[in-house]
């Protein structure tokens, strides 16, 4: 006998809220139906009644954490369409943006992680060194998120000389720190106990479902596009994907690879910045100044243009295409999230219900769906719901009765 | 492993699938950075007879990454563009393939490419919904992005009397009368 166990579907972070449907037996997973959907924004309907240059607003606002790779992703599909160059500052300070993204985003993560095992501490102090990037964000861009900072051909802002000790007080600040988190999150052995081996993903089913991001690279799978198609700065500095195996020499592909793999990309975002800082050129920041120029020009291409970013959680792909007019014809965009649905499935098959939390965010979605979950007993037709805090509740006490 | 040319690659679709095939083809060559290194992205017109053989072949050179499928409504066709990479895991050696294919609008029907790649269930099933193609082959599952009880017949990407209206503020409202 099996209960039947919905989970959502209000789920504010992704552009898609979701619903679990579990199957359990006693505390086993049996059976995963995912139904996103169900508050479907229609941003790409909306897209078509704004030129291209309001879009770029309406896509940093597609995720609010991920509001630099929208809008670039966004801004290379338009370029490629349009056959844009973007000045080589420009390319610079778009990958500076982009990494200290990936710095807060990975930071925050690890927080949500450490909550949803019970390690509220953690939490509160990984969220507390987030603040710093963010500061730094606000600092060079004007604002701590949607940053506003893309155009098409380039950068609205630039980034001075007298920025750059600032930029490099903050990346200090991670160097110095980063020893800690690494001590928390690796070497303890109650995360250990509650990540090893749960959640796994194989090579196999990452590749076939076609898995982007940190959630693939745990799995082994090869694949970023910073080092396979290198664009913007990217194609000048040092990038390598990471795999857990460089830290652990063997991959598992479970919740503990993927910790180890966000953990490695915030030391590997701070040396990219480095080197930016380092080579970065001077010029132009923009391509065309004049906005009402580049609407003119942008109403008389005729193209289509794919644009790529490799965001936090994975690739980020826009699709567009000019038609001689002063709107696009098509936009098409998609999150990395879209890509990872499918994984959840696979890894949450023959967990237990309190597995539930961190198994949800390993691939670093909002867990805010996990507000309203009802236990239908199919039996006597008793119903119980499970809010987020008793479901919380339950994953605190699975870390207190296995912590050593 | 061995890593073939963009222009290889075109070659290899259009000597191996049948003459009528592959309709038009482009590479496009890409710069990025100070150093000026590039990358290629290959576009392909496929007739949609011919798609599920021109993916099979694509996954004779490398398992794919398939990332999308965007749909356009063109009015007498429905343009539906599936997007693909191939070589990645190395340095510079990502190549982005596009196919491209039109299907009319009388003969809405494409088969389904999740028995070759199950990651793209998704997507067909979201072509299914936004643009009213049947995927042949796809299961009957619910709706994933529209609500389960959303009207029959009525596709929102859809530019014609098929898709939804565009909601002008205030025309709801009812008139005062003086």
């Amino acid at each position: 006998m099996t209960y039947s166990v919905p989970i959502g579907p209000v789920h504010p972070s992704l552009k898609e809220p979701m619903t679990f449907n579990f199957e359990i037996y006693g505390e086993h997973i049996e059976n995963v139906n995912l139904a996103p959907g169900d508050n479907h924004r229609g941003i790409e309907f909306m897209g078509r009644q704004r030129n291209p240059i309001q879009i770029i607003y309406l896509a940093e606002r597609i995720c609010g954490i991920c509001s630099a790779s929208h809008p670039f992703a966004f801004c290379r599909a338009v370029e490629n369409a349009a056959e844009i160059e973007v000045p080589e500052r420009a390319q610079y300070i778009r990958v500076v943006i982009a990494e200290l993204e990936r710095i807060h985003s990975h930071i925050l993560w690890a927080g949500v992680a450490a909550h949803e095992l019970g390690f509220d501490s953690v939490l509160y102090l990984s969220w507390r060194a987030r603040e710093e990037v963010l500061d730094l964000l606000e600092y060079l861009t004007g604002n701590r998120i949607n940053y506003g900072i893309f155009m098409i051909g380039g950068v609205r802002r630039d980034i001075s000389k007298e920025q750059i000790p600032r930029i490099r007080k903050t990346l200090d600040y991670y160097k110095n720190i980063y020893g800690k988190i690494e001590d928390i999150f690796l070497n303890d052995p109650t995360i250990a106990l509650r990540t090893k081996n749960v959640g796994i993903l194989t090579k196999e089913v990452a590749l076939s479902l076609c898995a982007v991001g940190p959630t693939a690279r745990a799995s082994g799978v090869n694949k970023d596009i910073r080092q396979d198609q290198p664009y913007s700065a990217y194609a000048d500095l040092e990038v390598k994907a990471i795999t857990p195996d460089i830290l652990t020499g063997k991959v598992n592909g479970d919740v503990y690879d993927r910790i180890i793999v966000r953990l490695l990309e915030v030391v590997q975002s701070i040396q990219i910045i480095e080197q930016c800082l380092d080579n970065m050129p001077s010029g132009e920041i923009v391509a065309e100044k004049k906005l009402v120029k580049l609407l003119n020009q942008l109403k008389k291409a005729k193209g289509e243009g794919i644009g790529r970013h490799e965001a936090p959680r994975g690739e980020v792909i826009h699709y567009v295409k000019l038609n001689e007019s002063e709107l696009p014809e098509v936009w098409k965009a998609r999150a990395p999230t879209y890509n990872n649905l499918m994984t959840w499935v696979s890894m949450l098959l023959g967990q237990q219900i309190a597995d539930i939390p961190i198994v949800i965010s390993s691939i670093d979605p909002c867990i805010a769906c996990m507000d309203r979950v009802t236990i239908l007993n199919k039996e006597n037709g008793q119903k119980s719901i499970l809010t987020k805090k008793d479901l919380h509740e339950l994953s605190v006490q699975k870390t207190r009765r296995i912590a050593p | 492993m061995e890593y073939m040319k963009p222009d290889e690659i075109v070659e290899l679709f259009k000597t191996g699938l049948n003459e009528s095939a592959i309709i038009g083809s482009r590479v496009e060559t890409k710069t990025a950075g100070v150093k000026k290194n590039t990358y290629n992205v290959i576009w392909l017109q496929v007739n949609p007879q011919n798609l599920k053989d021109a993916v099979k072949l694509l996954s004779s050179i490398q398992f794919p990454h398939f990332a999308i499928i965007s749909g356009s409504d063109i009015d007498k066709e429905i343009e539906l563009i599936y997007h693909f990479s191939i070589y990645y895991g190395e340095r510079f050696k990502e190549i982005s393939i596009n196919l491209t294919t039109y299907l009319p609008k009388d003969d809405l029907r494409i088969p389904t490419i999740t028995d070759l790649i199950p990651g793209a269930q998704t997507t067909e099933r979201e072509i299914k919904e936004m643009f009213g193609v049947t995927i042949e082959g796809l299961p009957d599952l619910p709706n994933i992005f529209l609500p389960q009880d959303f009207q029959k017949g009525v596709y929102p990407l859809r530019r014609n009397e098929k898709g939804v209206k565009i909601k002008v503020k205030g025309e709801d409202e009812v008139k005062k009368v003086e």
